[in-house]
């Protein structure tokens, strides 16, 4: 019983973790729609604007990555360490 | 439908101070080192001033982009930061391109990220030490008020691990969704071959249509035709046996259409990540060496 309810929570946790890719997802169309923008406004900025957008969008993904690292942990790390304590 | 995602693979330990383990990172990253001295030795052979050969163009142009790189975002007094820089992102090309072999990418294991982090990390704080003295480094944290001073150190602390973690996840989401995505095709194809091969006419049109996919492929050389038709034959041709009896579970999907997530999360993923590494390492030596 107990290792079921562990397993429940490692993978809730898991689940919900993961909601952290909401706002990357957000704040990278942001960007990029901004880029577009700016491209249109002045074509001949494009190879600039272009690069920094995706330096920008990789920057802004850090915390959907945290999210997927928390989630990686409570998936493969977390259930060993609390399987072993009870 | 058997899913296998694992860490570093222990290949064996040595049994000194409590054993130190040798994993699947250790090996290749040996490997990308061995590869890139290689490389080094190979282009920079010869050189001379006149009688370029292309191996020389080659090294010059390489030399030349990452020191232009160093230049642009550190300035020339930061000039002989290029080299190390250069290291770097060659290291991290290298090892996230492994898994386009198949092999385990080094930086799909957070130890070598962690490294790399740690070691931009020393530099930073040996940079400002090195601009504003010990005691200017410690003032610093209690800019603009003293108050702030624990946020100083947590943000000064997450600049390693977010450098590691941006790294590792990136590499690490790539081959998770990609090994997703082989079991599902592996899946997929099991339960089409068994679908088709309960009559004798479907699999046998679907050869057809396939032969006439690659026959069309051929003809006006299209890679994408060729490659969809030989899939849809061979999945035809798999359900003609399956009729006929003889049950074969190849995973006909997984040729060539894993290849578009390939391209993505291995090529253009990598080069991102090492590059973005690198960026950052030179912002923050960068901006670590301003005084305000």
């Amino acid at each position: 019983m107990e290792r079921a309810i562990v397993l429940a929570g490692c993978a809730i946790g898991a689940g919900l973790a993961l909601i952290a890719g909401i706002g990357p997802g957000i704040g990278e169309g942001y960007a990029v729609g901004k880029a577009c923008e700016a491209i249109g406004r002045q074509p001949e900025c494009k190879g600039d604007v272009r690069s920094n957008m995706l330096l920008g969008c990789a920057i802004a993904e850090t915390t959907g990555i945290y999210g997927f690292v928390t989630g990686l942990l409570l998936i493969f790390v977390a259930p060993g360490i609390f399987m072993g304590l009870l | 439908m058997n899913v296998e995602i694992n860490g570093a693979q222990i290949y064996f330990t040595i049994p000194i101070l409590g054993g130190i383990p040798i994993t699947a990172t250790i090996v290749n990253g040996a490997l990308v080192t061995i590869v890139i001295l290689a490389l080094c030795r190979y282009l920079t052979r010869n050189l001379q001033v006149r009688a370029v050969s292309r191996r020389q163009v080659i090294a010059e142009f390489l030399v030349e982009t990452a020191q232009k790189f160093v230049n642009e975002n550190m300035g020339v007094n930061f000039a002989y930061y290029g080299p190390f820089v250069a290291a770097l992102f060659s290291a991290s090309l290298c090892s996230s391109l492994l898994s386009l072999l198949g092999m385990f990418a080094p930086t799909s294991d957070l130890s070598t990220t962690a490294a790399w982090a740690v070691m931009v990390f020393v530099l930073i704080t040996y940079t400002k030490i090195k601009t504003g003295g010990v005691g200017g480094y410690l003032l610093g944290f209690t800019q603009p008020i003293p108050v702030l001073t624990p946020f100083n150190i947590l943000s000064e602390l997450a600049t390693p691990i977010s450098m590691a973690f941006r790294h590792f996840g990136n590499v690490v989401s790539g081959s998770v969704i990609s090994s997703l995505v082989y079991a599902a095709l592996a899946a997929a194809s099991v339960a089409l071959i068994s679908l088709l091969s309960g009559t004798a006419v479907i699999p046998a049109v679907v050869v057809l249509l396939g032969a006439a996919l690659l026959g069309t492929g051929i003809r006006k050389k299209k890679t994408v035709k060729k490659i969809l038709g030989g899939i849809v034959a061979a999945l035809g041709a798999l359900g003609v046996l399956g009729y006929l009896g003889i049950q074969l579970d190849i995973p006909v999907l997984q040729v060539g259409i894993p290849a578009v997530l390939s391209v993505y999360f291995d090529l253009f993923s990598s080069a991102m990540q090492a590059f973005i590494f690198c960026m950052l390492t030179t912002l923050y030596i960068a901006s670590a060496a301003e005084t305000d």
